[in-house]
Order: C-alpha cells, then structure tokens, then sequence
C-alpha cells in the first residue's frame, strides 16, 4: 500500500495574526511555523497503516525552501520519504494540480491530507485533488481502516456521523480522532536527515484566486458584567439591547 | 449567464443556511441583471422546492433520482457541474455546510473555477473579477481573496448573510442528469444522528458547557436553558474527549466552527483554540466563576459566579421572560 501525505506548513495556533504593508501582507515576522496540526494526525494514521511492512508513506509539500524543517518533521515522525514542489502555494487550485500531477506520475492508492489547514481555512485541497485525478473524496474523516484495497471511514456529518466504504484510490481529509499525533524521538529525527527529499519543479498552471487583502475583525467592545442573581437582568438585556431573544 | 445555487436539503426540507444563500445568491444574480436558477438534488416534495421561489429563486430544476439517494460528493458535483453547463451559469453558489465543503472544490475543477470558501459578505465586482471576504486564521481574520477565472463558486458561511423574501414565484422542472457509475464508488453503510435535537451548524443560539460543569451528569441544567431557547448545545475539547458529550458537540479550532447570534459559554476558560470556532458569533455571553478568565475579554455580556448557582436562575429568568412575552 502507497501512502501519500499531503501536509502544509501554517503559522502556530498560538501566532498573534498581523498584516503588514497596508494590510496586503501577512506579517510573518517571528512567527513560528509548524506542520498544520490536521496533517500532524493524517501523518500519525498513515505510518500507523503502513507499519510492519504493510507499506510507504510519502510526503508532499507545494511550498519554497524555507518550509524544509517541517517537511523533516515529518520524515522525523515516520514517513518514508518526501518530495517538495518548489513553489509558493499561490492557492489551492495550484497546490492541488501540483499533488495531482505528482500522483499521475507516481500511482498512490491511499492520498491523505488534513480537514483543513489552519491558515486559509479552505478545506479545498482534498476534493481538488480528487476531482483532478477523478478519484473518491472524503473529508472531515475521525476513523480511517483498510482492508485489503478499500477504505472504512467515519465521517462528521450535521449532528452525527456517516461510515462510508470506498475502493482505493482516494483522498481522505482526517480531523481529531483518526488518530494521536505521533511525538517525534531522538532516533527518528537522526534518522530524518539521511532520508530522501526530493525537490521537483512545478507543473505549468494559473491559480485562479488570490488574497489581495486582509482585515481583523473589529474587536468587541469591553464586556458588560450582570451580577450574579440578577440573571433577570442579563435576559432583558439580551432581548432589548442585544436583540438576539 | 445566470447564478446557479445548490440548495441543499436535510431529509427532504430545506434549512435556513439554504434559503440564506438562496438570498445571497439572488443579490448577486441581480448585480448581475441576470436570473437565479436553484437546484435540489434529492427526495423534496413540490410545495417546498415552490418555496425556494419565496428567496428569489426564478428557476427551480429538481433532480431526484434512485441514484442520488444518498450524499456522495463526486456524484452531486457532476450533477451540480452539468447543471452550472446547461444554464450558462457562471457563478455556482452554495452554503459552507458539511456537504457544501466536500462540493465546492470539486465543482471548482470541474468548471475551471475560482473557489471562494466561507464567504461572509456579497462579492464586489470589477470587469468580471469578483473579490470576496471570508474569514482566515482560524477566525482570527479575515482575508478578501479575489476570483480572477471567468466561473466562480463561492460557498457562504451560515448564520453571515440575512433571509430575504421576494414576491416571485418561481418554476419548478425536473432535470434528468446523466449518473457516472465512476462517481458511485463510494458506499454510505450507515448513518448516525441525533434528529430531534437543533443542528449545531445552523443554530442561531448556541449554549455550551465546559469543564467547569464538573461531569456529565451536571449537563440537565444546559440542556433545559437549551431547550427553552431553541438552542443547540455545544461543548469544549476536554469535555468531548472525556466522553461527556459526544464529538459531534466540540467548538474550536479542532471541532466546529459556529457564528450564531448568541453563544453562551458556561465554565469554559476561552482558550484561543477554543475562541477559533465562536469568534465570529454575533453575541458571546460568558459565565465563569474566575473573574480573570480570557473568555471575559472577548465577551459582550458576563456574569461572574459559580454555574451550579447561575444556570438555575437563568433558567428561571428565561421562564419568566417568555411567560410574559
Ligand atoms: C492543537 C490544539 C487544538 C485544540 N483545539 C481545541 C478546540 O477545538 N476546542 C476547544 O475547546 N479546545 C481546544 N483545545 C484545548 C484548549 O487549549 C483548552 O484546553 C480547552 O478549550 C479548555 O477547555 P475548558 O475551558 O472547558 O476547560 P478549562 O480550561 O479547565 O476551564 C474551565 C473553566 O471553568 C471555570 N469554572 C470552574 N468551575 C466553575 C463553576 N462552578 N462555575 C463556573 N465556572 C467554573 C474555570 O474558572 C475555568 O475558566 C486545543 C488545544 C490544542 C493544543
Ligand atoms: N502547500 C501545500 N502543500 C501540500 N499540501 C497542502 C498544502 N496546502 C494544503 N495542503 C493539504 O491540504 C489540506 C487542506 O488544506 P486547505 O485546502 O488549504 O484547507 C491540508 O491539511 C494539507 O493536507
């Protein structure tokens, strides 16, 4: 079984988010950057998978050389080897065609990626690269089981969940559940350095989207505390002044 | 040309995420000076696809095949493509629902599309470029992404954009679309969901517990402040990974990200993984007994005191409210 990760590199959930340059830029000035967190589990689910010889995972990043150290965390928590496409994610139309093409020229029966990634919020990577190489997509996946060449997965639905069967190939979006994020060891992080990382050139393709600019919400006002007992008061307000009741 | 909207279902009716961006897209067919065609995929019964005429609907094609029973996002998207071909339809809207999210990247690729994700505004346009505001960084931002292709799919986050009824009526017609056995492969074996209860996504009020709520035995109290609201509830991480609350109730930046009207948070910090799924809630009442708790800060309304004692008297509160309302 071939294994595909496709994982990004996404400012820490803990970053404080500010723009520069009139608000065209994301300011990336001592931000820290880390392995989205969704790819951190669809990464731990997939060496789970192909433990014991059962198989190989691959990582793929669409991203410059400066996403190099995240890429080695993941060859540090276990995958086998890692391919970087040497270019800036411009958007998820060119990301995806990029994995697309890779995975055209190199059969995967199993593709995964995160539910989303942490930055741009789109959740578009997954259903882009099934729709280019006209394969299954499924997202937001808490349990993911092969049998033999077909995949049982849980997924989140409103107020629920569905269990779905699909036949390899697909790509799978995993979120919180499908498993626990693999801590990386000593050995594993030597090891990370002598394993392959290839860079290759991107496929010829326009984004067909771009961020021009941003905006920060506008912040709330300071709060408006109701002693505690006077619970009345708090449901007056909202029906009268917040209007939400 | 013309604006296509999917206009999802939930066994068999329509929610109001759906009639939202059936007002979203009807405001954008008009910038346009051009016509709203809605398509429903699925068993719906005749006077409710009528109603999505009420939203601004001119044309109602309904698919309802054997085939397309149940919900599989590659087979939808062709049809929901074939249909965006055969109306000239160059914007494709749709509502960021579950399905929404598995449908618009597909439909994206296959007309060349430029996909605008959890809109929550209506695009501008400028000489066939539409730029669109959605929100970024986990709830920290929002980012305006500009559509340069000539086809456009945008999905609307829920709760962001107001219900508008119009006079018109629209017609429905049966759409015949060809079904790819390829597009079939994946199986749905079964499906778990708690019907009764209001569907956390959609709701317009939302009441959630943390840890601060002890266990799971102490949920009644959330539950009934719930129910008298037409709430849906919600929970933090911790409590759905302690197996207090089931998955489908976990907010944040790891569960689900809600905007209702009103969020109330009782006995949750207001870790800024838990802020990323509630921040673009309209109104956020807090109830903590920690005065210095973060949840305070981005709060609109608060009451600083122990839930076991709150909770009661709110609930007392609410009663008294709507007896006299
Ligand atoms: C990568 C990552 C992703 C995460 N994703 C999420 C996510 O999606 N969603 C999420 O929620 N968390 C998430 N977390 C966890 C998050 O950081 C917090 O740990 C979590 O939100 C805390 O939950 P809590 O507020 O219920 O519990 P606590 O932090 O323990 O807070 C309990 C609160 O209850 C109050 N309290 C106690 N007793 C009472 C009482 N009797 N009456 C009133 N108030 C009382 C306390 O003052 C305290 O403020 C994530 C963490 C990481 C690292
Ligand atoms: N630049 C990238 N390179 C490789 N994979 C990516 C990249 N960006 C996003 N992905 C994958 O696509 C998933 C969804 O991302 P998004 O569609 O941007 O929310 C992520 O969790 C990753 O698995």
């Amino acid at each position: 079984m071939k294994i595909l990760v496709c994982i990004s590199n996404v400012p820490d959930t803990t970053t404080k988010i500010t723009f520069t340059d009139n608000n065209t830029q994301f300011n990336t000035a001592g931000v820290q950057f880390i392995l989205n967190p969704y790819d951190e589990i669809a990464l731990a689910r997939a060496v789970e998978l192909a433990d014991g010889g059962k198989g190989t995972v691959t990582v793929i990043n669409v991203g410059e050389a400066a996403t190099e150290p995240t890429i080695r965390k993941a060859l540090a928590i276990g995958a086998d080897d890692a391919v970087r496409v040497n270019a800036k994610p411009h958007d998820a139309y060119f990301v995806a065609y990029q994995v697309a093409q890779y995975v055209k020229e190199n059969v995967f029966d199993l593709i995964l990626t995160g539910r989303e990634s942490i930055d741009y919020n789109g959740a578009k990577v997954a259903g882009m690269v099934g729709e280019f190489l006209d394969i299954p997509s499924v997202s937001i996946i808490k349990k993911l089981d092969v049998d033999g060449t077909t995949a049982t997965v849980e997924r989140e639905i409103e107020g629920g969940k569905e269990v779905l069967t699909i036949p390899f190939p697909l790509v799978a979006g995993t979120a919180e559940g499908a498993a626990e994020p693999k801590i990386q060891n000593m050995r594993g992080i030597m090891s990370a350095r002598t394993k392959p990382l290839k860079v290759v050139e991107p496929a010829d393709v326009k984004p067909l989207s771009e961020i021009i600019s941003y905006e920060t919400p506008a912040p709330r006002g300071q709060v408006k505390l109701v002693p505690a007992g006077e619970e009345g008061r708090l449901v007056e307000l909202l029906h009268s002044e917040a209007r939400v009741i | 040309m013309s604006v296509l909207i999917y206009a999802e279902n939930a066994d068999g009716k329509f929610k109001k995420s759906t009639f939202e961006a059936v007002s979203y897209a009807k405001a954008i067919a008009a910038q346009n000076n051009t016509s709203l065609v809605a398509l429903s995929i699925g068993n719906v019964a005749n006077d409710e696809l009528a109603a999505l005429g009420k939203y601004g609907a001119d044309k109602v094609l309904n698919v309802s095949s054997d085939q397309l029973k149940a919900f599989v996002n590659q087979a939808y998207a062709s049809v929901i493509a074939e249909a965006a071909k055969k109306e000239s339809a160059n914007v494709v809207v749709l509502s960021n629902s579950f399905s929404g999210k598995g449908l618009a990247p597909r439909i994206g690729v296959k007309l060349n599309a430029g996909v605008a994700d959890g809109a929550v505004s209506l695009p501008e346009q400028n000489g066939g470029k539409f730029t669109v505001k959605k929100t970024a960084f986990s709830g920290k931002a929002f980012a305006v992404v500009e559509l340069t292709s000539d086809n456009k799919v945008i999905s609307l986050t829920p709760n962001s954009y107001k219900v508008a009824e119009t006079a018109a009526a629209g017609t429905v017609e049966d759409f015949k679309p060809e079904v790819k056995s390829s597009d079939l492969k994946t199986i749905i074996k079964d499906i778990v969901k708690a019907t009764d209860k209001v569907s956390l996504p959609d709701a317009e009020i939302v009441v959630s517990g943390g840890r601060g709520l002890k266990g799971p035995e102490n949920w009644g109290m959330i539950e009934e402040l719930a129910g008298l609201l037409g709430a849906a509830t919600a929970c933090s991480k911790p409590v759905s990974d302690a197996g207090w609350r089931p998955h489908s109730e976990h907010v944040g930046q790891t569960g689900i990200a809600v905007s209702p009207n009103l969020y109330i948070a009782i006995g949750i910090s207001g870790a800024i993984q838990h802020l990323a799924g509630i921040s673009s809630s309209k109104v956020i009442v807090v109830i903590n007994k920690d005065p210095e708790a973060p949840f305070f800060k981005v709060a609109d309304y608060g009451i600083v005191g122990d839930a076991f004692e709150v909770v009661p008297k709110l609930i007392e509160a609410v009663k008294s409210y709507k007896a006299s309302a």
